[in-house]
């Protein structure tokens, strides 16, 4: 019960256990424990980063999603002002098409009344010989005639 | 026990677990070392700081194992205790306040082994008479750790606050730098000072000390008859039970008065 050396030898023993734990057991242990939560802070900070990248990937594709969108709608719009503008080409062609068809059958039609005019005065002309032979009661020599009857027919 | 009752009265029982086992290294009786206390507290620091060193050479900084959880669930509490008191260098700190709680608490768990099997087993195993299992319910066991911790607390005061600085603190506070109050400050440390070791190492060794006392009480009693058994065995697993707490507990309050006194002597007034 008294203080003996005892005490001396449970003082060294304890300085001796102070020593080991603080060169052998505690720094060893905080440098594993310190090592775990870099790696932790690290994942965490990985996780931040790429939760960032996705909402400027996600930021970039509405971005880009509405500028092909707009594209597509100018494409959209020149193709229908490429049609409207066909179309009215078309139209024009189609006008002046038919405005050359009534003029190609027009001129036919002149010259189809300007040939129909033809042979009505040859056949006039041959009426007016006949005629003239029924007056003059004799045949009259058509080679004999030719010049004149040539001339009336001009003058028909 | 019952056959060894015939022979032993109880005041040989209790002194005969109660006293250390002595080598005399001198003449003087100052050079009796209690060879049990000695002994069972080195084995026990070899045991504890060697599977907290086993565990920590084997330690990873990924996944921790269960038994690495532990330690560190362990170390981290300690150096939790330490960060809420003390504001500095924790290198060494921790450590001491680690040291502390796992040594103590090792000691004074080895209460819980029932007194005669220890005293079967030193007596039959170690063939030694007259082993006392608890190293903590030696006052020099406990003296020996509150003036190593109080030393400390000198040789920091020192080196934190220098001479002049601690003599300062000595003289002017709590009361005022008044000089008329210089006899009262130095007077109220000087009391401050010598109480710290006393009370920080004779709290640990009266609760150790007391709850064997308890223990060889109630296993006398158990000692006088079935009847006797009948109340001791109840009444002996009420108090190993609450000695569970005593035992956590008194470690716990002596590591935490360890790390407030070191503090105390970093902290500038």
């Amino acid at each position: 019960m008294s203080l003996t050396v005892t005490m001396i030898a449970q003082a060294i023993m304890f300085f001796v256990f102070i020593f080991l734990c603080a060169k052998f057991i505690w720094p060893w242990l905080m440098k594993q424990i310190e090592a775990r939560q870099k790696t932790i802070a690290d994942g965490l900070a990985a996780a931040e980063r790429g939760r960032q990248d996705l909402e400027q990937a996600s930021k970039q594709t509405a971005q880009m999603l509405a500028q092909t969108r707009q594209q597509a709608q100018e494409i959209i719009g020149q193709a229908d002002r490429r049609a409207a503008q066909l179309l009215e080409e078309a139209k024009v062609m189609a006008r002046t098409e038919g405005e050359r068809l009534v003029a190609g059958a027009k001129a036919e039609i002149q010259q189809e009344v300007s040939r129909a005019k033809e042979a009505l005065r040859t056949q006039v002309a041959a009426l007016a010989v006949a005629g003239a032979e029924q007056i003059l009661k004799r045949e009259v020599d058509a080679k004999a005639h030719a010049e004149m009857l040539r001339g009336v027919q001009s003058q028909l | 026990m019952f056959m060894a009752a015939a022979e032993l009265t109880p005041s040989s029982y209790i002194g005969h677990h109660l006293t250390n086992r002595t080598i005399a290294l001198g003449e003087d009786p100052f050079w009796t070392l209690n060879l049990d206390t000695v002994a069972t507290a080195a084995a026990l620091g070899v045991i504890g700081f060697g599977f907290l060193w086993w565990v920590v050479r084997g330690a990873t900084p990924g996944v921790p194992g269960k038994r690495q959880a532990f330690v560190e669930l362990l170390v981290v509490f300690v150096d939790d205790q330490v960060k809420g008191i003390f504001h500095g260098n924790r290198a060494f700190v921790t450590p001491l306040a680690l040291t502390v709680g796992v040594w103590v608490l090792l000691m004074n768990a080895m209460d819980f082994i029932p007194v005669d099997l220890a005293a079967w087993f030193t007596t039959h195993i170690l063939r030694q008479h007259e082993w006392k299992p608890v190293p903590t319910s030696d006052v020099n066991t406990t003296f020996a750790l509150a003036l190593s911790v109080w030393g400390l607390m000198i040789f920091y005061n020192l080196k934190i606050k220098g001479i002049g600085g601690w003599s300062h603190e000595l003289f002017c506070t709590p009361f005022g730098s008044n000089v008329l109050l210089w006899p009262f400050n130095l007077l109220f440390n000087l009391v401050e000072y010598i109480s710290k070791p006393l009370s920080h190492s004779l709290r640990l060794y009266g609760n150790m000390y007391a709850g064997e006392i308890i223990f060889l009480l109630l296993w006398m009693w158990a000692a006088t008859g079935w009847i006797g058994s009948l109340f001791a065995i109840p009444l002996g697993l009420a108090w190993a039970i609450f000695h569970i707490l005593i035992v956590g507990l008194q470690a716990y309050i002596f590591m935490m008065l360890t790390i407030v006194y070191v503090a105390m002597a970093h902290e500038q007034h």
